[in-house]
């Protein structure tokens, strides 16, 4: 818990460099197995954690807290792969606004962490680099995009960790490992300095072993930047101390489309009506929605996120960034450059190339993004009703690795519980709620955008049931 | 079903060369994802607004001022190419 440690690093009970120290040894000891870290940053981590132990000034809010960051969060002068060999050598020239905020509030960056190619995938092993492991079981994938991220966190390599949600990358992996993650509403915190996937979709959230230190980590980063137009100027509030695990007449949506989705397993629908159950225990009252889009929504999310990540990924033209070679022409740069990129990237880029041309924009782009505004409605409606939404996570529990490769729709179509939220704004979390034959479970709580106090405070009292 | 020929065309509007047997893959994998994705176009859309951005922000401007130290040398670092009078100089397009 982050609010032990600080008290134990303000009354000199323990030293930064003991803790970083301490998580050092844990990633030797346990990353070659999980292979969660694409960097470690034990240099670093040490001369800061040294910095801030001969300061003795421990009073900002994450100070002397060793952490990770999913390799797309850019820290001036370390790598930045995205998971691509396509960045590969490439080192930023500048820190994303969050990792300024985190610095800022005294964390320490222990190494930068797997993720599936420009965040591209659900299982980590569309890293260009190495596939990460579930830490609960070796044979499984830890989730993805930020696989890593859940991963690092769930192993104790690291308190909390950063990583994005375009589809239900934070949600998802954070499910997977039984950890806490949260995907802010969309523009709740600033994307500059994060390597975008669909800029539409695109947040940046945190992963921690509890509730209370994924809103004391969400409060340092989230707010308005002026380098990201998207972000409003809402007040940010201190998450952590306004949570309230009062429950009574608090109104909780059951998605009927969600828990009779095709493909959803038995103990995964059962998990999540024991949660409802358990917060109407506590005094809420439960109330069933339906969201007829439900069904169309898979398809909507990747239509548009696809279009808007063949746009973003045109930026990979091998001129600015990436590697040397000796064209001839133009074209031929562009080619070996991009010769680079992995499957998943190059479906990503031909889709979006195909939907966004003469003839097909109208059918494919402009018409999902009209389903998009019917999507948006759905859940506005459905937020006048109740107060959240608690929901599945995946359909099914996490798989073996190399399972489910092979079929890119299956995985595509394994978003369903995710993307909506992406689709309309809206902020979600992922909280572990116990194991189910040795793997993780949990559900997500979905709340109106800007709403986040009201899902930390939910999840908490699933949480601490 | 997409055609060989178009996935070819698709695969050089993005600038990627395919080998024969990515073709023949994306050929396969596209095809499928696509028709299945066209199951929106049940949707009935008469007089909807397309979202392209859902914070409702409007015109969102800062002052011209620059915040930080240049960074421009460090970015133009980050080029394999040579650069000449801070700029990246690549084959001719013409």
């Amino acid at each position: 818990m982050i609010s032990t440690l600080l008290a134990d690093l303000r009354s000199k009970k323990i030293s930064a460099q003991d803790l970083v120290e301490q998580h050092l040894a844990r990633i030797t000891e346990k990353d070659a197995d999980i292979g969660a870290f694409l960097y470690v940053n034990a240099e670093g981590a040490r001369k800061r954690a040294k910095e801030m132990d001969a300061s003795g000034d421990f009073s900002a809010p994450l100070a002397g807290i060793p952490m990770t960051l999913k390799d797309i969060i850019a820290v001036e002068g370390l790598q930045n792969t995205a998971g691509s060999k396509v960045l590969e050598g490439y080192t930023s020239p500048f820190s994303a606004t969050v990792w300024k905020k985190l610095e800022a509030a005294g964390a320490i960056l222990l190494g930068k962490v797997n993720t599936d190619e420009f965040t591209m995938g659900s299982s980590c092993e569309n890293s260009a680099y190495h596939i990460t492991k579930n830490p609960h079981d070796l044979t499984r994938v830890p989730g993805g995009s930020s696989g890593g991220s859940a991963a690092a966190v769930s192993a104790e390599m690291g308190v909390f960790s950063i990583g994005s949600d375009t589809g239900g990358s934070i949600r998802q992996p954070a499910n997977f490992c039984g950890v806490v993650g949260i995907k802010p509403s969309y523009g709740r915190v600033s994307r500059s300095g994060c390597i975008s996937y669909a800029s539409s979709f695109d947040t940046i959230g945190p992963f921690a072993k509890t509730v209370e230190d994924a809103a004391r980590v969400l409060s340092v980063m989230a707010g308005q930047d002026p380098l990201d137009a998207t972000t409003p100027d809402i007040p940010v509030p201190q998450y952590a101390e306004n949570i309230s695990r009062d429950m009574k007449g608090k109104k909780i949506g059951l998605i009927k489309e969600f828990l009779a989705a095709d493909g959803i397993t038995e103990e995964i629908k059962s998990a999540t009506l024991a949660s409802a159950k358990e917060l109407e225990k506590q005094g809420a009252i439960l109330q069933e929605v339906s969201l007829p889009l439900t069904k169309y929504a898979v398809s909507t999310y990747y239509l548009l996120v696809k279009a808007e990540a063949s746009t973003n990924m045109a930026r990979y033209d091998g001129i600015r960034y990436g590697h040397s070679v000796s064209p001839t022409s133009l074209h031929e740069l562009y080619k070996e450059n991009r010769h680079f990129f992995g499957d998943e990237v190059k479906r990503a880029i031909m889709m979006g190339t195909y939907t966004l041309s003469a003839g097909y924009y109208d059918a494919y782009y402009v018409k999902a993004a009209k389903v998009r505004t019917l999507i948006r409605q759905e859940y506005e409606k459905t937020f006048e009703e109740v107060d959240a939404l608690v929901a599945p996570v995946s359909p099914f529990p996490p798989f073996k690795i190399g399972e489910k490769i092979d079929d890119p729709l299956s995985m595509y179509l394994a978003d369903i519980f995710t993307v909506t939220a992406n689709l309309a704004g809206i902020c979600g979390i992922s909280v572990p709620t116990g194991f189910h034959n040795g793997l993780p479970t949990g559900v997500q709580i979905l709340g109106k955008a800007f709403n986040e106090q009201q899902v930390f405070s939910i999840a908490s009292a699933l949480e601490n049931r | 079903m997409l055609s060989e020929a178009e996935i070819q065309k698709i695969a050089s509007l993005s600038n990627l060369s395919l080998t024969p047997e990515e073709v023949q893959k994306f050929q396969k994998e596209l095809s499928g994802i696509l028709s299945f994705f066209e199951q929106i176009s049940e949707i009935n859309t008469d007089g909807v607004i397309p979202t392209a951005q859902v914070t409702g922000l409007l015109d969102m401007t800062r002052a011209d001022i620059p915040s930080e130290d240049s960074k421009a040398d460090a970015i133009l670092s980050c080029s394999k190419h040579p650069i000449r009078e801070h700029q990246v100089t690549v084959p001719a397009i013409l």
